[in-house]
C-alpha cells in the first residue's frame, strides 16, 4: 500500500499555480464503439486552463481511446465535445485546422518521422503553418531542443536516439508551435525511473513556464501522483472518479483502491456465464450440459 | 453432410468478404484520387500547398534512381524481340521486315509494360511500406494532430511524381528498346543503323507513341493508388507492413496487365 502522507509530502515540494477560470476541453456523455463493442459509455469531463489532467485506468479501460477522441482523431457515436471553445460537430474545416494548430501531442512511441532528422521533425509544423524563414525556424527548433535538454542533437536521425531522447524530441516537436493543449500518451512507459522522473519534471515545467493545459494518459502511479492537478480514473469505459490527488488517495471506492494498490479485482462473474463464455455460447443453459 | 453444408457456407461467406473488401478498396482508391485532385487544385487556397521539394524528392526516388534498371531491362527486351522476330520471320524469308514487329511491340506494349511492372515492384511497394510503417508508428496520427493533411503531405507528391516519371521512364524505355534491338539487327542481318532508324520512323505514328504513353499514365495512377490503399490499410505490426507490401506489388502488377489488355483491345477497335 502506498503511503498517502509520503505522496502528499513529495508534491508539497513544488509550488503549483492555480488553474485558469475556463475550460480548454469539455466532453459531455461521450459514447464510442469499435464495431459492435462499446468502448466509452457516456464519459463526461472538463480540462481546465493551465491544468495537468491525468487519465488513469487499467488495460482495456478505454483511456487511450478517450485520448484519441480528445485529440479529435476518432469519430464518436454520440455525445458532445468542445475543444478550445469550438464544438467539434459544428466546426468549419478552417476553424478545425486552426484548433489543430493549437494542439500538441507526444505519442507513446514518439512518432518522429524516421526519414527526417530530429531538427527537421521539430521544424515541420513551423514549415507547414508559418511563413518564417529557414534560419528563424532553425533557431526556434534549437530553442525547443534546449527546453527538453537535447541541444546539439538536431542533425541526428531518430534511429540514433535512445528511448528517453526520442520522447524528449517528441515533446520538443509537440511544443514548437506553443500549443494551448498538450497531450501525452504514456510518457514514462518503458523508461528507467530516473529518465521517467526527468520527463515528469519536464511536463511540470511546460505547464508552469508556458501556461499549457496538459492531458496525460498513464498507468504509472508515481508519475501520475507527481504531476497531476486532477486525476480521471476510467474503468471499463466509464469514469470511476475525477478528483485531486488527495481525493483519489482517500477514496473509499474498492475499484479505485484496487487500481492504486495494483491488486486484481475479485472475480464476480456468474459461474454459468463464465462456462458459457469458455465454450463460446451465449446461452447460459449450456453450462448445465 | 453437415460438414459439407458448413464448408459451402464458409466458402460463400469467404467470397462475400472478399467482394466487400474489393469494393471497399476500390472506393478507398477513388477517395484518394479525388482528395489528391482537391489538394492539387485547392491546396494553396487552404493554406496547405503541395510542396515542390517533396515532389522533386519523390521524382528522384521513383524516376531518376530507376533509370539504370530501366535501360538494362528495356534494352534486354529489345534484343530479345529482335532475336525472336528474326527467328520467326526467317521461316517465311522475311527477316528484313523484323523492324515492323520490333517497333510496334516496343512502343505500344513492352516499354510501358516493363516500366510499369518495374516501378510497381520498386516504388509502389516502397510507398505501401512507408505509409504502413508510418501508420503503425502513429506518424500519420501525429500529422493529423499537427493539422497536416496526410493525403496532401504524403500521397500527392508520390502521385504527381508517378504521373510525371512513369511516362518519362516509358519514353526512355522505348528509345532504349528500339536502340538495343537495332544494334542486334545490325549485327545479325547487316541492316545499317541509319536504315533501321529510317524504317522505324516510317512505321511508327504519333498514335503509337500516345498509345504507349497513355497506358503508362494509367499505370502510374494505379501503382500510386494501390500502394497508398494497401499502406493505409495496414493492421498489426511489422508483419502487417510486410503483407501489405507484398499485396501491393501483386495487385499493382495484376492491375497493370489486365489494364494493358483492356487498353489494347479498346485502342485497336
Amino acid at each position: 500500500m502506498r503511503n498517502p502522507a509520503n505522496i502528499l509530502e513529495e508534491r508539497a515540494t513544488r509550488e503549483r499555480p492555480t488553474t485558469g477560470p475556463g475550460n480548454v476541453i469539455e466532453v459531455e456523455d461521450l459514447v464510442t464503439h469499435y464495431g459492435d463493442r462499446m468502448i466509452l459509455k457516456g464519459v463526461s469531463l472538463e480540462v481546465h486552463e493551465n491544468e495537468i489532467m491525468v487519465i488513469m485506468g487499467g488495460s482495456g479501460s478505454g483511456k487511450s481511446t478517450l485520448l484519441r477522441h480528445l485529440m479529435a482523431l476518432e469519430e464518436k457515436t454520440s455525445g458532445t465535445m468542445r475543444i478550445l471553445d469550438h464544438d467539434i460537430d459544428q466546426i468549419t474545416r478552417q476553424e478545425f485546422l486552426d484548433v489543430r494548430k493549437k494542439l500538441g501531442v507526444a505519442f507513446q512511441s514518439g512518432a518522429l518521422f524516421s526519414s527526417m532528422t530530429v531538427g527537421e521533425n521539430i521544424m515541420l509544423p513551423l514549415y507547414e503553418h508559418t511563413e518564417l524563414d529557414a534560419l528563424t525556424m532553425e533557431i526556434m527548433a534549437r530553442i525547443k531542443l534546449e527546453v527538453v535538454e537535447l541541444s546539439g542533437f538536431e542533425d541526428l536521425m531518430p534511429s540514433e536516439l535512445s528511448g528517453g531522447m526520442i520522447k524528449r524530441a517528441a515533446f520538443a516537436r509537440a511544443i514548437v508551435m506553443d500549443p494551448k493543449v498538450l497531450f501525452c500518451d504514456e510518457p514514462s512507459a518503458g523508461l528507467d525511473p530516473v529518465v521517467a522522473s526527468a520527463l515528469d519534471d519536464l511536463i511540470l515545467d511546460m505547464r508552469d513556464a508556458m501556461g499549457m493545459s496538459i492531458v496525460v494518459v498513464t498507468h504509472e502511479l508515481d508519475s501520475a501522483f507527481k504531476i497531476a492537478d486532477r486525476i480521471t480514473i476510467l474503468d471499463r469505459g466509464e469514469i470511476l472518479m475525477i478528483g485531486t490527488v488527495e481525493e483519489v488517495l482517500v477514496s473509499k471506492s474498492p475499484r479505485v483502491q484496487a487500481l492504486l494498490n495494483r491488486t486484481p479485482e475479485e472475480d464476480t462473474m456468474d459461474p454459468d456465464e463464465y462456462l458459457s463464455r469458455l465454450v463460446g455460447e451465449t446461452n447460459p443453459g449450456i453450462a448445465h450440459l | 453432410m453437415a460438414e459439407q453444408k458448413l464448408s459451402a457456407a464458409e466458402k460463400v461467406e469467404g467470397v462475400g468478404k472478399a467482394t466487400v473488401s474489393f469494393v471497399e478498396s476500390v472506393g478507398n482508391g477513388g477517395v484518394i484520387i479525388a482528395e489528391s485532385i482537391y489538394w492539387i487544385l485547392f491546396g494553396v487556397r487552404e493554406r496547405q500547398p503541395v510542396r515542390i521539394g517533396a515532389v522533386i524528392q519523390q521524382m528522384m526516388e521513383i524516376g531518376v534512381a530507376a533509370i539504370p534498371i530501366i535501360i538494362m531491362l528495356t534494352g534486354t527486351i529489345g534484343v530479345m524481340l529482335a532475336i525472336q522476330g528474326i527467328h520467326t520471320l526467317r521461316i517465311f524469308g522475311a527477316e528484313s521486315r523484323v523492324t515492323i514487329g520490333i517497333a510496334f511491340s516496343v512502343v505500344r506494349e513492352f516499354a510501358p509494360l516493363i516500366t510499369g511492372i518495374l516501378v510497381a515492384g520498386r516504388s509502389g511497394s516502397a510507398l505501401a511500406a512507408r505509409i504502413g510503417t508510418m501508420k503503425i508508428n502513429q506518424e500519420i496520427d501525429a500529422l493529423k494532430v499537427m493539422g497536416i493533411n496526410p493525403t496532401r503531405f504524403l500521397v500527392v507528391p508520390a502521385m504527381i511524381s508517378m504521373i510525371v516519371m512513369v511516362p518519362a521512364l516509358t519514353l526512355l524505355g522505348m528509345f532504349m528498346g528500339l536502340f538495343a534491338a537495332g544494334l542486334y539487327v545490325n549485327a545479325d542481318l547487316g541492316i545499317s543503323m541509319a536504315a533501321y532508324t529510317r524504317d522505324t520512323i516510317d512505321i511508327l505514328s504519333l498514335d503509337d507513341l500516345w498509345h504507349g504513353l497513355g497506358k503508362s499514365l494509367i499505370f502510374a495512377v494505379l501503382i500510386a493508388v494501390i500502394g497508398v490503399v494497401n499502406g493505409a490499410g495496414v493492421q498489426g505490426g511489422a508483419e502487417g507492413v510486410g503483407k501489405a507490401t507484398t499485396r501491393s506489388v501483386v495487385q499493382a502488377i495484376s492491375a497493370i496487365i489486365v489494364t494493358d489488355m483492356i487498353f489494347a483491345f479498346v485502342a485497336t477497335r
